[in-house]
């Protein structure tokens, strides 16, 4: 009976019940595409690193999980490339391009070719020119772009040679040399891949190496992998928890307000409720339950405006921001809705099963 | 409770209303006894502490002093918890303004009376003699909106009697009603006294509706001044 007493209740001003959950769903969404697009990000950068072929990444001095620092100087590759069991070392030059979500990379792309076993070209083929970029289907996707086509890439036009499928190494690549020159890092190289010619002796090759290069982040593919995801991108879990704060907030107010004015407008109502023998957790419960529908509906909301929201970046901006629906976070996500509805409820909650009957029932 | 004795035995009963900084005495030390069976009216005019009254018996407010006995609980040393137990199955109201939910059907009106005294939300023999009683039958899919005021008082009956309690209130029952629709609700009333042997007490300005009832009372200034 509290059920259809809720359903009726909702039913009875649609728009104030509509608005409500819509209002509710919005943090839910936010929240979710926060978290796709850390996940998405993190799975396309792993995705990609695992397509090189490399078995061991060596990183610069001072570099963090998102920061490359300064680079290593070049000569490294050749030091590398002469040590036990690496069949292959390739320097590239990352370089940012937008934010911290997309980026080009500077690479020889005879190494390349040898390393990973080449691009699949989906259009055109291998720089012919200096001024030449071959980008992947998303980046072309999103520019709009054709073999052939301009790009303005770090403030300079590139002519497209080829595009590729995405999954290998990056989506936007540059001759090295070039890009070495445009950027002001000749002879000098952000990230160094290495393919041994025995995969299994990854590992003692890595301890090798850290012997060799003290100051130097060694990881194997796998172990970099794995140790980029969402937990350990630096700041990211305390922005994730300031938005499900807001989240838990607004839903809090949307529903305080939202059951305020229902307990107004059905003073009434609780009054001849009380007057038939209803309890005061009687009266608690509808309300309670009323908010936690609406916590409900919100969060289905949010989840559907979240596939909005994947459908608009994945049409309008697919290279850069790689949004994935994280389905694990459906249930985080009406957990947050539904703790802000239910604290929301409380006090108009209380307040309604406070009423005194015989005031209630005199209401107009 | 004995055969004999009241149902509802009130003792210098009073109720002072604290309005502003001015105490109100609504009711000022009255005496009532009501039998099984019986069907009693009150007559009065306003201000002279019959909703008051009612509001007592029927538990919705305390009294600020004296005994009120309701088919054996002691409404001055009841609690709120006791009292809303007293509505759900012992004391139930009709209301001059029918004060049904607005949202809700006919059907769904009355099931929340039986919902809250814990019965079966489905239909039962004791639904079906209710809804047979009143002659509502056909209306019980429609809203409050939908049904006229004879209709509207009539569901309100039902919703009162469904639980069979031992006192109906009757707070101006016929007041919105048109002399038709007051005389239809005036006969379910009596049908359900004599027929049921429900106990009934209404308060009236209608001297036509009074006379349906065994016996009346007056009251003036939060007593009763006068009864047949």
């Amino acid at each position: 009976m509290t059920i259809k007493l809720v359903k009726e209740n909702m039913k009875h001003r649609p728009m104030r019940s509509l608005l409500s959950a819509l209002l509710i769903g919005v943090p839910v969404t936010l929240i979710l595409c926060l978290v796709g697009l850390s996940h998405g990000m993190v799975d396309e950068n792993n995705r990609r690193t695992q397509g090189i072929g490399a078995d061991i990444i060596v990183r610069p001095t001072g570099s963090t999980m998102l920061s490359l620092s300064g680079g290593m100087d070049e000569r490294v590759v050749g030091f590398l490339a002469k040590q036990p069991h690496v069949a292959m070392a390739m320097g590239v030059v990352n370089q940012a391009v937008e934010g911290i979500t997309l980026g080009a990379t500077g690479i020889d792309l005879d190494q390349f070719n040898r390393m990973s076993g080449g691009f699949n070209y989906l259009e055109g083929g291998p720089f012919r020119g200096a001024d030449d970029v071959i980008v992947d289907q998303y980046y072309a996707e999103q520019k709009h772009l054709h073999v052939g086509s301009t790009v303005n890439i770090l403030n300079r036009d590139w002519r497209v040679s080829g595009i590729i499928e995405s999954g290998k190494l990056t989506r936007i690549a540059l001759p090295l040399r070039i890009l070495q020159e445009r950027t002001s890092n000749l002879g000098k190289v952000s990230q160094i891949y290495l393919k041994l010619d025995n995969s299994s002796l990854t590992n003692d090759v890595v301890k090798d190496l850290k012997g060799l290069l003290k100051d130097y982040p060694i990881y194997s593919v796998a172990d970099w992998t794995s140790l980029f995801n969402v937990n350990n991108i630096p700041g990211l879990q305390p922005f994730t928890v300031v938005i499900m704060v807001i989240g838990i907030v607004i839903g809090f107010l949307v529903v305080y307000l939202s059951m305020y004015m229902a307990v107004l407008q059905r003073t009434r109502e609780i009054g001849i409720l009380k007057s038939l023998g209803a309890s005061n957790a009687f009266i608690l419960g509808i309300i309670l339950t009323e908010a936690l529908m609406l916590g409900l509906g919100g969060t289905l909301l949010g989840i559907g405006m979240s596939y909005g929201a994947y459908w608009l970046i994945r049409t309008l901006v697919p290279a850069s921001f790689p949004l994935v629906i994280v389905y694990s976070w459906w249930p985080i996500a009406c957990g947050i809705t539904l703790a802000g509805a239910g604290l929301g409820a409380l006090y108009p909650g209380f307040s309604a099963a406070r009423h005194d009957p015989i005031e209630a029932l005199a209401y107009e | 409770m004995n055969e004999g004795q009241a149902i509802i035995e009130v003792r210098e009963l009073r109720k002072i209303y604290r309005v502003g900084d001015v105490d109100v005495a609504a009711l000022r030390g009255l005496d009532l006894d009501v039998l099984p069976a019986e069907f009693l009216s009150i007559v009065g005019p306003s201000g002279s502490g019959k909703s008051t009254l009612f509001h007592i018996i029927g538990g919705l407010a305390p009294p600020t002093s004296g005994r009120v006995r309701v088919a054996d609980g002691d409404l001055a040393t009841m609690t709120e918890a006791g009292r809303t137990r007293l509505r759900r199955r012992t004391v139930s109201f009709v209301f001059q303004k029918f004060n049904l939910l607005p949202n809700l059907t006919a059907r769904d009106n009355i099931a929340v009376a039986r919902h809250l005294a814990g019965l079966e939300l489905k239909p039962d023999a004791q639904f079906e003699e209710v809804v047979r009683l009143l002659g509502i039958a056909r209306r019980l899919d429609h809203k409050p909106n939908a049904l006229s005021g004879g209709e509207q008082q009539r569901v309100a009956i039902a919703r009162a009697i469904v639980n069979h309690p031992a006192i109906l209130l009757a707070d101006e029952p016929t007041g919105n009603l048109d002399t038709e629709n007051s005389k239809a609700v005036l006969e379910v009333l009596r049908d359900l006294n004599e027929r049921l042997g429900q106990t009934i007490l209404m308060i009236t300005h209608n001297p036509e509706a009074a006379a349906y009832g065994h016996r009346t009372v007056h009251m003036r200034d939060g007593r009763i001044v006068d009864g047949d």
